[in-house]
């Protein structure tokens, strides 16, 4: 930056502002990650620690059908939420924008959001419980109680909620930004509003679909705390089968190569986002 | 379309406090279980205040997010200023790293770090888990956060006024704390206000990285309702939501008053 600073000076201001950071996420961050890389090729011993030998062994037990039924059950769970999420979201959006108050309609979009993780997870298994409020409502209509959790849809439901605003913001960012002349062009060629909004609206909000897509798909997938309230052991996801090599079942091993798999599915995710939205789009995400 | 977008965007809002609302109302119902509403009661408050382990958790949980905050922002700061202001041997390499703790799952980054802890103390005999592993988690993710939030606002700074500081005769620590500091103030504080909600909101990470003596309130929480349904955290949750209802709301009340 500055011409007249020496080669010392110039790696002192390196080393202060820099330095201690990248320490931290050399530590922290980088070490970690190869530990689990190498966690991964070893075995689990007698009493729950990690020795030899080395080997491939822990990826080969991923091919198990009970570990491949978890993986397509987060698929599964990461799909519809963001599926979900776009039903949900995406018309919210346009609402929104076009809203003379949309500064308070943010709010009360954001407000949820910020309550805890865990209680806006929770308060499904309150609405959806034995007793809750949706099975007297079920039962008002002659519908009986249902067994509504644990369930798989309580997880799905729950996971909408939690991850829905991931998916209006990037959207709603695009429907800011969107030239609405093309639609009116549109019409005056006569496209009638289906059409017309094929053509000249959805387009123009493709970013901020599939920025939202990635932003519920990654910890759609990814969690464990939704399956394991809501699920109760019925719903089984990766991020739960992890937690369970970590606690109980104390193979750290195992569950490292289980990690890695998962990441390997989040970093082809948003390999494929950055392949649709060039590297820009990375970068725009967070 | 307009109003059918409108009766969309109510039922999407209805979806959205339902669960929240039936929270509250359950924390004043005199019945444990169910949603019949039996009458008004203060009990579930006076049981969770009467808990002397409760504050000992709000305490746990204040310190971990004032103590990582203060870290992660000083941290976070130096590191964007320098990745934006300087050239240096590894930095795309950098970049890359601040990524991870933004797109890898908690779940992952939990794990990772219990590794990298049970490592450590295998070969160095520290750190045991507790509060001070905790805290070292939660700065890991915040960091990141906060680098890539003051980041983008130097990057809307004009380079120009520092050269000109520096050409006044200011040093390299004065034209920092004199211009650089103070221009890229709102981006610091609201990398510190979002690393201040993370910790706070943090489940996964505490989890893992917690022992013995280091129960946060979001831990509390979920071993409480782990078997289910739980009027005190009825009370506490009514609690946290009101806080953060009334935080939000500040905000949104010091943004809207600037042109």
């Amino acid at each position: 930056m500055n011409e007249a600073a020496t080669p010392w000076q110039r790696f002192f201001r390196v080393l202060v502002t820099v330095g201690p950071g990248g320490l931290w996420l050399f530590l922290f961050v980088l070490l970690p990650t190869l530990l689990v890389l190498l966690a991964s090729f070893l075995t689990r011993g007698p009493y729950g620690e990690l020795t030899g030998p080395w080997g491939l062994h822990n990826y080969a037990r991923l091919l198990n059908p009970y570990y491949l039924e978890a993986f397509a059950q987060s698929l599964l769970v990461g799909a519809l939420a963001t599926l979900l999420s776009a039903l949900l979201g995406y018309p919210l959006a346009f609402h929104i924008a076009r809203h003379p108050r949309r500064d308070l309609l943010l709010f009360l979009l954001l407000l949820p959001f910020l309550t805890n993780f865990l209680i806006r997870v929770y308060a499904w298994l309150v609405l959806l419980q034995r007793e809750g409020l949706v099975n007297a409502l079920l039962g008002a209509l002659g519908l009986g109680p249902v067994v509504l959790y644990p369930s798989f849809l309580a997880v799905l439901l729950a996971t909408v909620y939690t991850f829905l605003p991931f998916f209006v913001l990037p959207v709603y960012a695009s429907v800011e930004r969107l030239d609405w002349q093309l639609l009116e062009a549109a019409y005056d060629l006569g496209a009638r509003p289906f059409r017309a909004f094929l053509h000249a609206v959805l387009p123009q909000t493709y970013p901020g679909l599939f920025a939202g897509s990635v932003l519920v798909f990654i910890p759609a997938m990814g969690t464990f705390v939704v399956a394991d309230l809501l699920g109760a052991g019925r719903v089984v996801l990766i991020g739960n089968l992890i937690q369970q090599q970590f606690g109980l079942t104390r193979d750290w091993a195992f569950g490292a190569a289980l990690s890695v798999f998962l990441m390997g599915f989040v970093l082809l995710a948003l390999y494929l986002y950055a392949r649709i939205q060039g590297e820009r789009g990375l970068e725009e995400l967070v | 379309m307009r109003r059918l977008l409108s009766i969309h965007a109510l039922l999407v809002y209805l979806f959205l406090y339902l669960p929240i609302l039936v929270i509250v109302a359950l924390s004043f119902n005199e019945s444990r279980r169910g949603v019949r509403f039996t009458g008004f009661t203060l009990e579930w408050y006076q049981a969770l205040f009467q808990d002397p382990r409760v504050l000992g958790y709000l305490a746990n949980t204040l310190t971990v997010a004032f103590a990582s905050t203060l870290v992660s922002t000083v941290l976070g700061t130096l590191l964007a200023l320098g990745l934006v202001r300087y050239r240096f041997p590894g930095k795309g390499f950098l970049r890359y790293l601040l990524y991870i703790p933004v797109v890898v799952p908690d779940v992952v980054m939990g794990v990772s770090l219990l590794l990298l802890f049970a490592f450590a103390r295998e070969l160095l005999g520290f750190p045991r888990l507790s509060l001070l592993t905790v805290i070292l988690g939660h700065i890991t993710f915040q960091v990141a956060f906060v680098t890539l939030v003051v980041r983008s606002r130097l990057l809307l700074l004009d380079p120009g006024l520092e050269e000109a500081a520096r050409d006044l005769g200011a040093r390299g620590f004065q034209t920092f704390w004199y211009v650089t500091l103070p221009l890229a103030w709102p981006g610091v504080a609201a990398g510190a206000l979002l690393a201040l909600t993370l910790s706070l909101d943090d489940f996964v990470v505490t989890f893992f990285t917690a022992g013995p003596g280091a129960t946060t309130l979001p831990l509390y929480i979920y071993s409480s309702v782990k078997l289910g349904v739980s009027p005190k955290v009825h009370a506490l949750s009514t609690l946290i939501i009101g806080l953060s209802a009334f935080f939000l709301a500040l905000g949104y009340a010091l943004t809207r008053r600037r042109p």
